[in-house]
């Protein structure tokens, strides 16, 4: 066993483990905590398959952002937890049927008979000039130019959605109105008052 | 060496456990969105993988644009999630029947 490949199981062993135990966890915390794990992993394994630069996204947008949102919202939301797992054990013997099921079919599709190292060859590793966010950029920035607009776009519509869906006007705040403030004038706010000195 | 079909079975094994984690949580819909990250995972691995072996960078553009709509998709999901509970206080998914479906 090369030590590329050994560092591959390592990776697999704790990725699978932590999906495990983002799914059986009690407190949504720790799943959130084990789901950052499995996202750390994937990252390596990414990493020995020459995406360099994906693998450094996944870390910084996923774990960075996304999961940081998700503890975020987990800690925010005071949740009866008794109540949510009820029916988890019941739910276990189909939830781990299918499962089985799936995998094993999976595992007859691409497994060693179709996909292995004798039908699919591994590629040569790069040489040490080889970079791959240059690799990406130069096909990101002409082949895939309209997608990559889409996909700001579609950025764009995440960030107004999840701005308009939980902005709200307590009635009980006072707010600022920028515009009422443009639009005063010196005779609303000043009173020239004519009075006889006084002696 | 790696074979392809490691890479492949690894990420029908994640897939499979996200399933079962729909499965367990139900109920939980924090958790139901998580085991929709782990499956999204599952699939840039596969994507990822085929990539490296035909020598394409194809494979890994489209992982990037999955990744973003994921992150949409999760702050978008975040957000109706933060709007149920102010308005019904719960996130259990039986609860949610207003629309009698």
């Amino acid at each position: 066993m090369t030590f590329e490949k050994f560092v591959f199981y390592i990776f697999a062993a704790i990725l699978v483990f932590a999906a495990s135990m983002v799914i059986t966890r009690r407190n949504p915390v720790h799943s959130a905590l084990f789901l950052v794990l499995a996202f750390f992993s994937s990252a390596g394994i990414w990493l020995l398959a020459e995406a360099e630069f994906l693998a450094i996204v996944l870390i910084l947008v996923y774990v960075g952002a996304v999961m940081v949102l998700f503890l975020f919202v987990v800690m925010m939301l005071d949740i009866d937890l008794a109540t949510l797992r009820a029916g988890f054990i019941k739910y276990m013997p189909v939830g781990a049927l299918v499962a089985l099921v799936m995998a094993i079919e999976m595992f007859m599709v691409v497994g060693p008979a179709n996909f292995g190292l004798d039908k699919m060859p591994a590629p040569a590793a790069q040489g040490p000039g080889y970079n791959n966010t240059e690799e990406l950029g130069n096909v990101l920035y002409t082949v895939y130019m309209y997608p990559f607009e889409i996909a700001a776009v579609i950025l764009l519509v995440g960030i107004i959605a999840a701005i308009g869906l939980t902005m709200r006007k307590r009635p009980e705040t006072k707010y600022q109105d920028p515009s009422q403030q443009v639009k005063v004038k010196k005779a609303d706010r000043l009173r020239v008052v004519k009075m006889d000195a006084e002696d | 060496m790696i074979a392809l079909s490691d890479y492949l079975i690894l990420g029908a094994i994640l897939f499979s456990l996200s399933v079962t984690g729909i499965f367990l949580n139900r109920k939980n819909v924090i958790i139901l969105l998580m085991c929709v990250e782990l499956m999204l995972l599952a699939v840039n691995m596969n994507f990822i993988a085929f990539s490296h072996f035909h020598g394409d960078t194809a494979g890994q553009v489209f992982v990037f644009f999955i990744l973003t709509v994921a992150a949409a998709e999760a702050a978008i999901g975040l957000a109706i999630l933060v709007v149920l509970f102010r308005n019904t206080r719960t996130i259990n998914v039986e609860d949610l029947d207003t629309l009698k479906g």
